[in-house]
């Protein structure tokens, strides 16, 4: 059964639904180990629920379609926001979400291609990129409109090879590709260590379609993705700038957003919190 | 040649010598594989004229891809292509595809075992450019990836054999490429199959193992040591990864000394592989290295660079008839 295609009208109060959805899924999972990386999950989580649930082409029980909008996650460690999306969208079982970071799990803490619905292995940071540009010139040689998003990040963006596969991107007129800038102002180290503003400057100076928004504004990221169906010769770049451990006060707040790790006990009160958030949101 | 003028620019490195030549081996032999299998995809990162894969361009452009002076991007783009079925050949100089571009050919290509083809301009000491263009240590450093397989071809003959089995194979290579006029050292009959040696002559005093075009070498240096009463045989290995340790082995168990010759630093390559081999299999016989020092090679014009450095036939002879 194909899913979003073609997109209908957005119902945006369900997408939200989904993203806390999403959101709740990832609690579960950092709770199993009592670290993760959760805050880069909880934000992300709207661009997430919006792709896989209105704008991305798919079919969840036919994953090798060649027809298929591909989607790329660059950065590895946001596997757990992958993971909570694959499992709400059939393509695997929800009950396998607690073995996330476990030994023998499927559901690492970086993404390996060999589980079902990956479609780059992350982990080496400014790969995503290059590999898009490379399935969108493989779908225009077997002319399909089959299109591919690439998430990668602000701090990424700190890897030459992202701006080597931006400027072939635009060289090569990729219309049917889309990179999700997720800015959330941290890398490993802490908030971003290079300063890469202006953003979106950047893009549109690479010869990118380039828009900006709220990335936990539901109603802005579905009308981005839907102004980057045009197919005019240009690549498209959405700039989301998004908050690490959105939904979760504690989370939002912590310094240590990177990479979370607290005591598992405290794991119910962090729940509780993001449950108190989210009934009040909805 | 003008005073003071070298070779260091010269576009032809292979051997030469009273042999044929064909121009372009690798090039034919892509373009002329583009009509049977329409999912090979050419792409370059700003080296086409100088990696011989022009012809292919010029047969199927819509099926080409200059990147630019990317490497990174170059393997990573031709990762996606194969994500979408296609079977990209990818060049460069071997120094750009393995010192620049190592993540994305160990993660994007062979973590992922993708069907990618990289073909590798200038091994060893072919150029007289110096330490940036010498790729003296690549497949030292290409036989650490998993599951990459690594073939160094000896002759024009071969790099036409050898682009029709890597296309037909399923998985990411690294070939190491003979550009320009490419000599013929191998009959048309000669058949190449991946992983394979080839026993290219029996002898009893001493056995050559040797790969790429050292093996032309080490076929002439035979011959004249023939005339001298020395009896060498010579074992080409082709493939260095996977390796043909079975054939080397047996090889090995029938030559009085074993002598090993590659065009590449003798640490890390062909040699290492050899001494590992018969350690592994409890051969303990004498093995003498020839191939490049470790260090980085100074410029000059390719036949001083080679005379030089002990890749000639005249320095292989010598080599063996030194042997104590």
């Amino acid at each position: 059964m194909l899913r979003n295609s073609p997109p209908g009208t957005a119902d945006i109060g369900a997408l939200e639904r989904k993203a806390t959805q999403l959101r709740r899924h990832m609690l579960t999972m950092a709770r199993g180990q009592g670290q993760g990386y959760i805050g880069q999950g909880l934000g992300i989580a709207d661009a997430l629920a919006a792709l896989y649930f209105h704008e991305l082409r798919y079919d969840p029980h036919n994953l090798a379609w060649p027809e298929r909008d591909r989607f790329l996650l660059s950065t590895g460690h946001y596997s757990i926001a992958l993971w909570a999306a694959l499992a709400e969208a059939g393509i695997i079982p929800v009950e396998e979400l607690v073995t996330y970071g476990a030994d023998n799990s499927r559901l690492e803490m970086s993404t390996l291609d060999t589980t079902p619905g990956v479609e780059m292995i992350g982990g080496s940071l400014g790969h995503g990129l290059g590999q898009g540009v490379g399935q969108a010139l493989g779908l225009r040689v077997d002319r399909s409109d089959a299109r591919v998003f690439v998430e990668l990040s602000d701090g990424e963006m700190q890897e030459g090879s992202t701006w080597e596969a931006a400027m072939s991107a635009s060289h090569f007129k990729l219309d049917g590709l889309v990179a999700l800038i997720d800015c959330n102002g941290i890398q490993a180290d802490g908030p971003v260590v290079l300063d890469m503003e202006p953003v979106a400057d950047k893009w549109r100076a690479f010869g990118w379609e380039t828009s900006e928004i709220d990335g936990n504004d539901m109603t802005a990221v579905v009308s981005a993705l839907a102004d980057a169906r045009n197919r005019n010769g240009k690549p498209k770049a959405i700039v989301l700038r998004t908050l690490p451990g959105k939904g979760v006060p504690r989370i939002e707040s912590s310094e240590k957003s990177h990479f979370f790790r607290i005591d598992v006990a405290q794991w119910d009160g962090i729940i509780a919190e993001f449950e108190n958030s989210a009934g009040a949101g909805q | 040649m003008e005073a003071g003028r070298t070779l260091a620019m010269g576009q032809d490195e292979a051997g030469g010598g009273d042999r044929q030549s064909v121009e372009a081996p690798f090039g034919r032999a892509l373009a002329r594989l583009g009509q049977s299998h329409p999912d090979i995809v050419g792409l370059t990162a700003d080296l086409g004229k100088y990696t011989d894969i022009l012809p292919f361009r010029d047969a199927f452009p819509d099926r080409f891809f200059n990147v630019g002076m990317a490497e990174q991007n170059l393997v990573a783009v031709a990762a996606g292509l194969a994500r979408t079925g296609k079977v990209p050949f990818a060049t460069t100089y071997g120094v750009f595809a393995t010192r620049r571009a190592y993540d994305f050919v160990a993660i994007a290509l062979a973590h992922s075992n993708l069907n990618v083809k990289i073909v590798a301009g200038l091994p060893g000491l072919t150029t007289g450019y110096g330490g940036t263009h010498q790729a003296i240590e690549d497949l030292a450093l290409m036989r650490m990836i998993p599951g990459l397989t690594i073939i160094d071809p000896c002759d024009a003959t071969e790099i036409e054999a050898a682009t029709e089995a890597i296309a037909e194979h399923r998985g990411p290579v690294y070939m190491r490429l003979l550009r320009g006029s490419v000599p013929v050292v191998f009959e048309p009959g000669y058949r190449f199959e991946i992983g394979k040696a080839r026993r290219l002559r029996d002898g009893s005093d001493v056995g050559i193992i040797s790969t790429g075009f050292m093996t032309e070498r080490a076929l002439d240096a035979a011959d004249a040591l023939r005339k001298q009463g020395i009896s060498a045989g010579v074992l080409h290995v082709p493939t260095i990864k996977p390796f043909d340790a079975e054939a080397v082995t047996e090889f090995a168990a029938d030559a009085g000394h074993i002598v090993t010759a590659e065009n590449h630093v003798v640490v890390g390559g062909l040699a290492s592989l050899v001494v590992e081999t018969l350690f592994d299999a409890g051969i303990a016989k004498k093995v003498t290295r020839i191939g490049l020092p470790d260090r980085y090679i100074e410029c000059g014009a390719v036949p001083t660079l080679q005379a030089k450095y002990g890749l000639t036939t005249d320095a292989v002879i010598a080599t063996i008839t030194g042997l104590s």
